[in-house]
């Protein structure tokens, strides 16, 4: 018997986007990705698509998107996805293309290639997971790491003589003429969740306009790095990350263009 | 024509899809031609000025991982950052072109030319067991000829492909016949062509991913096997190089580029004064021309590795004649070019 033949007609209230196939993740429970993932593949398909998606996985723990979400992927060496997110883009001008990337990848060995892509409006998306962490080598210290928070590079939590301040590459792309749409989202609670779907919505939409460069944050947890319980750091992110790094969009030029 | 000018020019007649470079000396005008062309008007081709070599290779990974036709130039401090881009292009088995101008080293060294990149640019480079397909140019010629030779090896292969030229080859000027305009490839024509590309799900074909890494040991090794034994085909059936007076010769001068230019005119210089000796030129460095120097061997007294280094391809020399004859290196350093005449005092001295 065939799930479908198990599953009555019009008894459907929730599934799984058919983008996201069955590879068991290997994200860690309680991890932001695995519903990011599902955001991204429900919107490729809502859009129609799937047929004309092109890809650009990181390295870092989204290193595998590319066995999960059943489009073209490109895996790019660490943090240089938007160079090749703006080549294929520009060789391949209607297709949607877009990154996903980390704090590690986008905001610290990346800084250079977001900053450009974004700001010569190169017609991409580009998704960006904040848990302010390093999670795939094991919690070091990111570019995007809180004052005070502990990793394992800065095991007596990040100070500003030793380490700098955190870097709100958001706030950054939001003053570059290249960007249409910037905005800060997250995946903790069902209405946050649909604010972030739509705004995934409306980024791709918008490059596909040609409108020029979008970039969608999402502070994310990052439960194992961070080595608490996913309910305790959803807790913790509402508490600390959201007050600093503030939700909501931070640019919207799409109508005026 | 410059022979950087003659590397421009030709891309756009090839149906080179895309270029993607960083300016730097003495290559500047690869770039330069190409935005003076305004080829984006014409064939279509994407001409992108990045914001780093670093990016412009990575671009040229995204833009070879659509099956497109893309290049990139630079010059020896620029290359040394493409190195991580190449070596994923390598494992990611992509198929694109990379133009080094080679200038003088370490560091920042000089702009004047140089050889000095023949490990970097054959010994693989970056990291990872690899090679890349490497096309050594003599003159604003083959600058042009080279750049559709690359692309057809590249694409043959699978393999990203180097033309390995020097600052007095892409700066010198020269008549030069540039290829016949062909058309850039349609995107149904990419699609068939390359059924590995991702060019998104056309059709509702399965998803086609690019990616260097495998995490699991035992596959990595069949990946890696793979690609060797692509690397011995390659070895097999590539080789090309150019022999030069090489049939009554006592003592032979292996050299590439504009070395193999000088050697030329030290030959004519040598033989006014009794010595036979004549010249192989590798034209592809990697694969080396491994058994034509090891038949060389046996018919020579000596052979002198000439070039503007402190001697590289020495190395691939001596590995090929095996300790039969003696094998000597002269070469110039700091970008200074050797004169014929000290490499006819070089042989007399060296044999």
């Amino acid at each position: 018997m065939t799930r479908e033949e198990i599953i009555e007609k019009g008894q459907v209230v929730y599934k799984k986007p058919t983008l996201l196939n069955d590879t068991p993740m290997h994200y860690c429970p309680g991890c932001s990705h695995g519903v990011v993932h599902k955001l991204v593949s429900e919107v490729i398909e809502e859009m129609g698509m799937t047929d004309k998606t092109i890809a650009i996985s990181p390295v870092g723990c989204a290193v595998f998107a590319y066995k999960y979400i059943d489009v073209d992927w490109q895996e790019a060496a660490h943090g240089r996805a938007p160079a090749l997110a703006s080549a294929t883009k520009r060789l391949w001008p209607d297709r949607l293309v877009f990154t996903y990337q980390g704090d590690g990848d986008l905001a610290c060995i990346g800084t250079a290639e977001t900053i450009h892509a974004l700001n010569r409006a190169e017609n991409i998306t580009i998704i960006f997971i904040n848990n302010a962490i390093y999670g795939m080598t094991g919690g070091q210290m990111a570019p995007t790491t809180l004052l005070g928070m502990k990793t394992a590079t800065c095991p007596y939590g990040r100070e500003v003589s030793l380490h700098g301040y955190p870097l709100k590459v958001t706030e950054i792309a939001a003053t570059l003429d290249g960007t249409c749409y910037v905005t800060r989202q997250a995946v903790h609670t069902v209405a946050a969740i649909n604010r972030a779907k739509k705004a995934i919505r409306k980024a791709f939409e918008y490059s596909m306009q040609g409108k020029g460069s979008n970039l969608v944050e999402i502070v994310s947890t990052c439960n194992s790095g961070w080595k608490m319980s996913p309910e305790k750091a959803n807790k913790w992110m509402e508490e600390n990350m959201f007050a600093f790094y503030h939700l909501g969009d931070l640019k919207d030029t799409g109508a005026d263009k | 024509m410059k022979g950087n000018e003659a590397i421009a020019h030709a891309a756009i007649r090839c149906g080179c899809d895309g270029y993607f470079g960083y300016p730097i000396t003495p290559q500047s005008e690869v770039l330069e031609t190409l935005a003076a062309e305004k080829p984006w008007e014409t064939t279509g081709m994407v001409v992108l000025q990045a914001e780093s070599e670093v990016s412009s290779i990575n671009m040229v990974y995204g833009g070879a991982s659509t099956g497109k036709r893309v290049m990139t130039s630079s010059s020896s401090p620029g290359v040394s950052l493409m190195q991580e881009g190449i070596s994923y292009m390598a494992g990611a088995e992509l198929p694109a072109l990379i133009v080094d101008v080679m200038r003088g080293g370490p560091g920042l060294g000089t702009i004047q030319p140089s050889q000095s990149d023949y490990f970097q640019a054959c010994k693989g480079g970056g990291h990872g067991d690899y090679h890349l397909i490497v096309l050594a140019p003599a003159s604003v010629q083959e600058m042009a000829d080279f750049v559709d030779l690359a692309f057809t090896l590249a694409f043959r292969y699978r393999n990203p492909a180097m033309i390995l030229a020097d600052g007095a080859i892409g700066q010198m000027m020269e008549k030069v016949v540039l290829p016949p305009f062909k058309p850039r490839r349609t995107e149904e024509e990419i699609i068939k062509e390359c059924p590995w590309a991702t060019t998104g799900r056309v059709g509702g074909r399965k998803p086609n991913i690019i990616t260097s890494l495998e995490l699991r040991s035992e596959e990595m090794e069949i990946i890696n096997n793979r690609i060797q034994a692509k690397y011995r085909e390659i070895e097999d059936k590539e080789v090309r190089f150019e022999e030069y007076l090489l049939d009554d010769a006592e003592y032979a001068i292996v050299a590439f580029g504009s070395a193999a230019r000088i050697a030329k005119k030290s030959i004519e210089i040598a033989r006014s004064q009794g010595i036979k000796v004549g010249l192989l030129r590798p034209i592809t460095l990697w694969p080396f021309p491994t058994r034509e120097v090891r038949k060389l061997a046996g018919k020579v007294k000596g052979i002198l590795s000439l070039e503007i280094n402190a001697g590289q391809m020495v190395e691939d020399i001596r590995l090929a004649v095996e300790g039969k004859v003696p094998v000597r290196h002269f070469g110039r350093l700091g970008g200074i070019i050797p004169d014929p005449d000290e490499v006819v005092d070089a042989l007399k001295r060296l044999f």
